[in-house]
């Protein structure tokens, strides 16, 4: 099956639970936007399935297309068609855009195979383009000094290259003015298509005016309270998280 | 890239292999007059050689090691074990095909002569004790530029050689340079006549096949007026059991307007104590600039120094050291101005991966009575695991008005979130960090040579692969 199966997934982290029973499917083809209050847990099932090792996983289980996510590193994961871009991404000092994608890209090759540099060059300049980036941002070192819009677009030009089967976003809309907005959400859907899953992380209801979802659940407390068709993302901005929870079959607690 | 060529072959995954030793010449184990008079013997040294060896001999039975300050560790060498000259007996032939089969397969498996091809003006090997091998493009040598080993600079060249010969480090000048002044053999010495610029670099490559052994070259170089030179050295070994010692002398003369740059890539196995003292004259407006880059051995000591002499001489030491596991890079660099409106600039980059320790050793001495000096350093130290050490030691001592320094240091940590992202995308947990540590020497790689930035890149990735599980 082509999808992503997140099923009764537990996830703790010093002792405490924070994603408590969770399931969610994200078939390829599909963008699927996950929503909820600050603290329910969106940003700890993100690098769960990217595999961040601070996090454990103590029920449940996690397939990439009928794999089983959480027994591999989080590169093999990567290199197998996972991608997460980070609420909050990290600096490398000193490694250019451009030689970061370089080595990601080759990571994704056989053994003693070499990633065609003209190739590459018109594949980043493209996608540069795509997001409306200026060419000399590849000279730049990854995320350094960058401004909170221009750490969201970088990522989403990693997304563009590396093209995964699944890509978890996590608030890739936060801190992006309007125009950015329209941007990136422009790049976001022309990788639409039948080979790639989204699982959208976002506050916003803004967002999904632009990157339409085919289905949107809410969380609350590490559970998924409700599920619905893009309409529901309006409703809740209208009545809140409290309209949601209350809502929910079983009540979720903290 | 594919197209490039690295500098100095000095992957120690291809180092580490030895042949069986066929020495005709061996000193034996242990230290004492007559290893010294042995040594004399073999290599036919004139009178005043004999006498320096004997001096340095009994400075060094008489200078304790240095262990108020530096590592204790200096006190696993046991004197008495090593072996102090080890040769075929041969002479350095001018043709590869004339060396011993064994050395030149070995020379070849490092891929010496290719490069020698490729893109340099002169190539000296040697193998243990002795050049087995020393060659100058016949275009260079024509320009009056000397390129020999030590041994036949002394005799063949007397009146330069002496001139400048433990000049620049006396044999008192540490304990280990007595020593090398006891046993020096091998190492180069090289002659730039005035206004002859060399513009391919002259290499050497210092290769140590046999075990309990003590490597000690002595190299002067010396760039008479407007002249410039590079010269780069390698070294490897193969990994044994026992200590290796490798404790060279490096003096380097930049006459009058003269440019010398020395570049050094040591990758030593991690039995080798690598003691080696490094110094430069510049005269007025002479540069001297060392680039050197630590990979390897069990202790590193090493501090490059430059004394600028003449009004407007300029030193410069560019280094990266890396300590891993079980490894004490302790490394640095001293500048001594020592006439007006000289300048001097030391960048230093260190990396502790494990246990590995770094420790910087800085001195910068401008006495009061100079003026418009300047003096710019900057150490950084980038550390990979918890624990990972590094220290800094930084001596300025700058009197008197209208000098200028200017010191910076910083201590970074990859850290695991760092580590994660780049995992993220697709590299192992090696590459990522090889990749950071390549992103923290980057600025500094970019002044190096080609060939040798290549080069060093990939000793770094060889490096991180081995030390992560
Ligand atoms: N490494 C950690 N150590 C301790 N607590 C953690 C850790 N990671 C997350 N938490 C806690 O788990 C809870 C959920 O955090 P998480 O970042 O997943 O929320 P979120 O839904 O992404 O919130 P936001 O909308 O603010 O981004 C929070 O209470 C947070 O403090
Ligand atoms: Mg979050």
């Amino acid at each position: 099956m082509k999808e992503l199966n997140i099923e009764n997934l537990r996830i703790a982290v010093d002792g405490q639970e924070i994603v408590r029973g969770l399931t969610l499917r994200v078939p390829r083809g599909e963008v699927h936007a996950l929503m909820g209050p600050n603290g329910s847990g969106k940003s700890t099932l993100a690098k769960v399935l990217a595999g961040h090792p601070d996090y454990h996983v103590t029920a449940g289980k996690v397939l990439m297309d009928g794999e089983n996510l959480l027994e591999l590193e989080p590169d093999e994961r990567a290199r197998r068609g996972l991608f997460m871009a980070f609420q909050y991404p990290s600096e490398i000092p000193g490694v250019t855009i451009a030689n970061f994608l370089r080595a990601a890209m080759q990571s994704r090759l056989p053994e003693g195979e070499e990633l065609e540099a003209t190739d590459y060059y018109a594949k980043l300049y493209e996608k540069i383009e795509l997001l409306g980036m200026d060419r000399s941002f590849t000279s730049r070192a990854v995320n350094e000094g960058f401004s909170g819009g221009e750490k969201k677009r970088t990522e989403i030009l990693q997304l563009a290259m590396l093209e995964p089967k699944y890509a978890v976003l996590d608030e890739t809309d936060s801190g992006l003015d309007i125009d950015a907005l329209k941007t990136v959400a422009h790049g976001v859907n022309s990788l639409r298509g039948p080979d790639l899953g989204i699982l959208l992380i976002t506050h916003y209801q803004r967002l999904l005016n632009y990157i339409i979802p085919d289905h949107v659940h809410v969380m609350v407390a590490g559970r998924i309270v409700r599920s619905g068709r893009k309409e529901l993302a309006l409703e809740l901005e209208e009545r809140g998280y409290d309209w949601a929870r209350d809502g929910a079959i079983e009540p979720a607690f903290r | 890239m594919k197209t490039e060529t690295s500098a100095v072959n000095i992957d120690r995954s291809k180092g580490d292999f030895f042949y069986p030793e066929a020495h005709v010449r061996d000193a034996g184990a242990g230290l004492s007059e007559r290893t010294v008079r042995y040594i004399s013997d073999v290599k036919e040294d004139p009178d005043w050689v004999r006498e320096f060896r004997l001096r340095g001999l009994k400075t060094f039975l008489e200078k304790p090691l240095p262990t108020h300050w530096a590592s204790k560790d200096l006190e696993a060498i046991d004197f008495d074990k090593i072996r102090y000259y080890l040769s075929p007996g041969t002479e350095a032939k001018r043709s590869w095909d004339e060396v011993p089969d064994d050395i030149k397969r070995t020379f070849e498996r490092l891929g010496i002569p290719e490069q020698e091809r490729k893109f340099l003006a002169g190539v000296e090997a040697q193998f243990d004790s002795e050049a087995v091998y020393s060659n100058i493009k016949k275009a260079v040598g024509e320009q009056g530029v000397i390129f020999v080993g030590s041994t036949e600079g002394l005799k063949n060249y007397p009146e330069i050689f002496r001139k400048w010969f433990g000049k620049v480090i006396p044999i008192a000048d540490n304990k280990f340079s007595a020593l090398n002044s006891a046993v020096f053999s091998g190492g180069s010495f090289i002659y730039v006549p005035p206004g002859v610029k060399v513009k391919h670099p002259l290499q050497a490559y210092f290769r140590i096949n046999a075990e309990n052994f003590g490597q000690f070259e002595r190299t002067l170089i010396i760039a008479d007026e407007g002249s410039e030179v590079t010269y780069m050295e390698g070294c490897t070994a193969p990994k044994f059991n026992t200590p290796t010692l490798h404790s060279a002398v490096v003096e380097l003369v930049a006459l009058k307007g003269a440019k010398i740059q020395y570049i050094t890539v040591q990758n030593w196995a991690s039995n080798v104590f690598n003691l080696v003292t490094k110094r430069g004259l510049a005269q007025e407006n002479a540069e001297v600039k060392w680039i050197d880059c630590n990979i390897g051995s069990r202790l590193t000591m090493k501090y490059p120094s430059v004394i600028m002499k003449g009004r407007k001489a300029r030193g410069e030491v560019l280094s990266i050291a890396l300590a891993n596991d079980g490894q004490h890079q302790d490394t640095g660099a001293k500048m001594i101005h020592a006439a007006d409106e000289t300048t001097s600039n030391i960048i230093s980059k260190s990396i502790s991966i494990g246990k590995g320790r770094a420790t910087y050793r800085g001195l910068v001495h401008v006495p009061k009575h100079l003026k418009h000096c300047k003096n710019n350093t900057e150490c950084d130290a980038l550390l990979i695991n918890a624990t990972s050490r590094t220290d800094t030691y930084p001596a300025i001592t700058v009197r008197g008005t209208g000098n200028a320094v200017q010191h910076e240091a910083s201590v970074s940590q990859v850290s695991a979130e760092q580590i994660f992202y780049m995992q993220q995308r697709g590299l192992s947990e090696a590459q990522a960090m090889s990749l950071s540590v390549n992103g923290f020497v980057n600025d500094l790689v970019r002044q190096f040579p080609m060939e040798y930035s290549v080069e060093l890149k990939r000793l770094i990735e060889l490096e991180m692969e081995g030390s992560v599980g």
